[in-house]
Formats: C-alpha cells, structure tokens, sequence
C-alpha cells in the first residue's frame, strides 16, 4: 500500500467510499506519522489515539452494513487548542489552563464529530493565539517542517505543521489577525479565514470577539472547502453567527479548478504588494518575485489585473493592536482562579488571582492585558480605543471602494518567509508586522485565503499568495485560489507540498 | 503621546490583576511605550466626522426563543474548579484581615 498520509483528503474519500482502504488504516496511518515526527515538528500538544480510532472503527462498521455517511467520514482531523473538546485537554496554550478538561464541545468540535471525522488530537499554538510564530505557547515553539529551525507562523502554527508535516491530512484554525492564513503561507498549505460569522465562535477560547473567525486549513483549495462546509452554518449559540446557508465553496473550488477566469477582475492593493516604503515595506524579493508571477498565471486564466489602492490600510495594523488588546483584556478577565485552571492561593481572593495571573500567564499575554487596560482606561479611551474603531471604518470604507473595481483583492499573504525560532520573540513590534498584509481582512470582517505561490529563490521557502473577497462571498476566494493552483501545479508537475524536504522519521 | 513610566505599569498590572516584580515592571515600561508609540498614530485620521465600528458585520437585536434548554449540570460545571464545597466554587477569604 502507497503512503496513505500523502493523499488529499478528498482522495481519502474516495478510497474509503470505492472500499480500497479503511478509516482503520488511514487513522493509524496518521498516528504513526506522528509518533515517527512529532518529537522534532511538535505540531500536537496532546494525542488521542484511543479516541481517534474508536471513531474511525465505528465509521467503517456503519459502512460495512451499508449506512450512508457524511462526506469526510473516517477522515482524520486535528484541532486547534483553542477549540473546546469534551472530554479532551484544551489548554489555548496556557499554562494558566494546564490539565483543565471542558465539560462541552465547541460548536465547530461537535460538528467535526457529527461528520464522523476522527480527532487526532489538539494542535499547538501562541498562547491564547497572541502571536505570529507559536513561540508564545506555554508548552514550546512548534518547528517549521520545511526547516525545523524556522517559525511555523502562528497563532496556528500546530494546525500549519500538522498538514505540511503529513500529519494530518485537515486541520482546524481560528484567524484574529493572520493566525490561519500566516502559518499557511509559511508552510506551504492553504488556510481559509471565513466571513466574520460564517463559523460559530461558540466554544472557542475568545482572544478580540469582535475579530476572531474560525477556519478551515488543508493542503489543497479544495480540501479546505470540503472541510469549510462541515465548519459552516448558523448556531444560535453564537450570537453573531450569519444567518444565511453556508456559501457553496466546493462548487466553487471544482469550478475554479478547470482553470478559466474569464470576466474576473483582480484587484492588486497597491499598499500591500511591498512597493512602498512604510507599512508596505520589507518584503523579501523572493515573495514579490513569486507574487508577480501568480498574478501572470491568473491573468493567463483569463482575469483582468487592475491595481486599487486602500489608503488607510497604513494605519490598520496600529488599530488592530489597540482593539485586540483591548477586547482581549476583557475576555481573559475569567481567568480568575475561580472557576477553572490554575490557582496560586496567597491570601485573599484578590491576592489569590493576581498571584495566579502572574503564574500562568506568559510574556505576551501579559503585554496585550495591559496595553487593553491602558487603551480602555479612563482619559485614554477616545485617543487611543476610540479612534482605532474609526479607522476600523476607514479600513471598511477602502475595502468597500476597492471591491467596486475588482470581484478580488490579492496580495502576499506575509513580507517574508520563516524566520528562525528566536529572531523576533523579544521585539514585539517586528513579530506584529507579519500581520500587516492579513489584518485589514478582520478588520472588516471579509473572507481570506493564503495558498502557495512557490519557493522563494533565495531561500527555498514556501512564499503565500492571499485572495481576499467581500462579505458573504467567500466562494469567490476557491474558485481564483482553486484556477491558481491547478495554473501552478501544472507549472511544477504537482503541488508545492511535494516539493517539501524529507523529516527524519524516528522509531 | 507619553510614555508610560513604571509607576504606570504599576497601576495597569494592578487593575489588570497580575503580580509584577520590579525587573518585569521595567521590561514592560519599556515594551508597552514602544508599542503605544506606534499604535498611537491612529488619531491622525480618527477625525470627528468618522462614525466609530465595533462589529464588522451589523447585526440587531438577535434573539432565540425563552426556553429551558439542556445545559451543564452542577458537577460538571464544578469538575473544572480549583476548590468545591457544597456543590459551590470555594474561595479564599475575600476581605483582607483589617477590612
């Protein structure tokens, strides 16, 4: 039997609905995987086994009597540690939830077990997902499987390496500024921010509300779809949950893969292409290089390049750091040493909480409290919270003028490729720069998705190509990401994944 | 824009509710004023004529049925809980000794 872990998940499907392979098998498969990489790539903060299979037992029992079963049944996925699980560790990364199992499932983790997917296990993050390299996990950096010495991205760094390391062949993420679409473009796999209120929020651990999008992340566009539309869809436990049919991205992926773009309008965003100096500045020359030449192949598909430009994109990435922060300040207020998670008992109840924040909390998350607390704080406010809600406007406004000329935007996903563990950590501002490309799109609550566009010459690394689209439009980011990449793959003879190096596989 | 100063972050951590040594009190002086030296040009385009966003998509009075629904019960609710009694969350003391 070939190695079942380099299939897509759509090939998984298909196999296991034509009889050729179990679920069994594949879910095994999977879990070797991890046990023969896992030690290097730490991708995975705790691994159910046990739990996985019973699932993928059960779904080829039901298909053995012949009962009908949901798309991606028996195909394995992993979850973020964001998500709750029942039954599960879920820790956000913080130490501050260490051994802390739900009594609940989130509303996405319910779903993923309704579609008879088996949960590999939970996927490593920045703690609370503040941050762009998963070094600010509570539990260690995950490693970039194209160089173990390199940042996965982050916040989803775990669900990142999980599908380029052969993992996983799906994964779970949550974008509050870039954290499924960064680690995607720095490893060679696509992610998908969805419309703000396209996935439910319910059960994953707020970082920013009015920000956070769960989303699917895959390695093909249309493995992402697939797994979107298991995601997607109304809840009444999220009160900003859209209410309105989960969009048809598979059609859209299937449509987009036959590769003609005749009559779409692309829309480049002058402001995040890396001409100018600034906010657009430092992008390493490999990812423009890489970015001109997809947008060439989009134009061969029959798109028309038009070049919009965003003015106040300048000032998005300032009011993301006082809205996050401040929104976070306020969500990360229950842990308080009461009702879950750690407690350092000194004295009273308020001694108790303050001793306990101070333990449990990593560098980071303490910054971001604090800096919320300053923004939110009496004769501050309006310079400081209030005006980043007006540029937040300002943000919607571009977005607004722009999609009056194109149907999408594009852009580079992120300035550069990896950068190595340890470069960043202790200079906070150049870490936020990641973001600059992926945050206007939370912003403004629109759709985003990064796939690869290549290597970058001088490195070798996986540079992002992101496709942005307007609200309730997500279709539009599969159908152009879906013609790229078929443009792409027939370029290079395959998928920018197969390009990837060898990891040493250990017994 | 100022800077914050330690005494500054002094108070932050304390309405914040975390416990800070004098050595992180003066690493984060120095951290949170860079940051809020940068993020502090939002004003330079927050004009009064720019209505304020706090929700990126609208939406209003978004109800569900008044209904008793299934929900947690007492001992899951409590499992997670640093210390229980009596089917409650159990604390240390909340007033100090000379309140």
């Amino acid at each position: 039997m070939s190695d079942l872990t380099r299939m897509t998940a759509a090939q998984m499907a298909d196999a296991m609905a034509a009889g050729e392979i179990t679920s069994v098998q594949l879910t095994q498969a999977h879990l070797d995987r991890i046990g023969a990489v896992d030690g290097d790539v730490h991708a995975f903060l705790h691994i159910d086994a046990e739990g996985a299979l019973a699932t993928a037992a059960a779904v080829d029992a039901d298909r053995a009597a012949g009962v009908e079963l949901p798309a991606l049944a028996g195909v394995p996925i992993a979850l973020k540690d964001l998500l709750v699980t029942k039954g599960l560790p879920t820790t956000a990364g913080s130490k501050i939830l260490e051994g802390w199992i739900p009594p609940y499932d989130a509303t996405v983790t319910r779903k993923v077990r309704e579609a008879r997917m088996p949960i590999l296990g939970k996927t490593n993050l920045d703690e609370f997902a503040m941050g762009s390299s998963t070094e600010y996990s509570g539990y260690g950096p995950t490693h970039n499987p194209w160089d173990l010495e390199r940042i996965p991205g982050g916040s989803g760094g775990g669900s990142a390496a999980a599908l380029a390391a052969w993992e996983a062949p799906l994964a779970v993420g949550s974008d509050t500024g870039g954290s499924i679409r960064q680690p995607a473009s720095v490893t060679g796999t696509v992610g998908v921010k969805p419309t703000y209120g396209g996935v439910s929020r319910f059960g994953a651990i707020a970082l920013a509300s009015s920000l956070d999008q769960l989303g699917p992340c895959a390695r093909t566009v249309l493995d992402t779809a697939l797994l979107h539309e298991v995601m997607g869809g109304h809840d009444d436990m999220d009160a900003t949950s859209l209410n309105e049919p989960v969009p048809g991205v598979v059609a859209a992926a299937r449509e987009g893969a036959l590769g003609d773009l005749t009559g779409v309008r692309i829309g480049v965003v002058k402001e995040l292409r890396g001409d100018d100096s600034g906010e657009g500045g430092g992008y390493q020359a490999g990812v423009k290089q890489r970015f001109q030449e997809s947008l060439d192949k989009l134009q061969s598909a029959g798109a028309e390049i038009v070049e919009v430009s965003c003015p106040h994109f300048e000032y998005a990435l300032a009011a993301y750091y006082l809205i996050l922060p401040s929104e976070a300040s306020s969500n990360l207020a229950k842990f308080d040493s009461v009702r879950f998670g750690l407690r350092v008992e000194t004295g009273t109840v308020e001694r108790t909480m303050a001793a306990t924040r101070a333990e449990g909390f990593g560098d980071e998350v303490k910054r971001r409290i604090m800096l919320g607390t300053y923004a939110l704080s009496a004769g501050f406010y309006d310079a400081y919270y209030g005006s980043a809600q007006k540029v937040r406007t300002l943000v919607q406004k571009d977005f607004a003028a722009a999609f009056q000329l194109a149907d999408v935007l594009v852009s580079p996903t992120t300035p550069t490729t990896p950068f190595k563990l340890g470069e960043r950590i202790d200079d906070p501002l150049a870490m936020y720069l990641n973001d600059v490309a992926t945050i206007p799109a939370n912003l403004a609550g629109i759709p985003g998705m990064s796939l690869p566009s290549g290597m970058a010459p001088e490195d070798g690394l996986p540079t992002g190509f992101q496709i942005l689209a307007p609200a309730h439009e997500d279709a539009r980011l599969y159908r152009v990401g879906a013609a790229l990449e078929a443009a792409l793959a027939a370029e290079w003879g395959g998928s920018l994944m197969d390009q990837a190096p060898e990891l040493e596989v250990r017994s | 824009m100022s800077s914050l100063e330690r005494s500054d972050v002094a108070r932050l951590a304390a309405l914040a509710r975390i416990d800070m040594t004098d050595q992180d009190l003066d690493r984060m002086a120095g951290q949170l004023s860079a940051i809020v030296d940068a993020v502090a040009k939002v004003a330079e385009v927050a004009d009064s004529d720019v209505v304020a966003t706090s929700h990126p998509i609208p939406m209003a009075n978004v109800h569900r049925e008044d209904v008793v629904r299934p929900s947690l019960t007492q001992e899951q609710a409590l499992a997670g809980a640093p210390a229980a009694e009596d089917g409650r969350f159990r604390v240390p003391q909340i007033l100090g000794e000379e309140a």
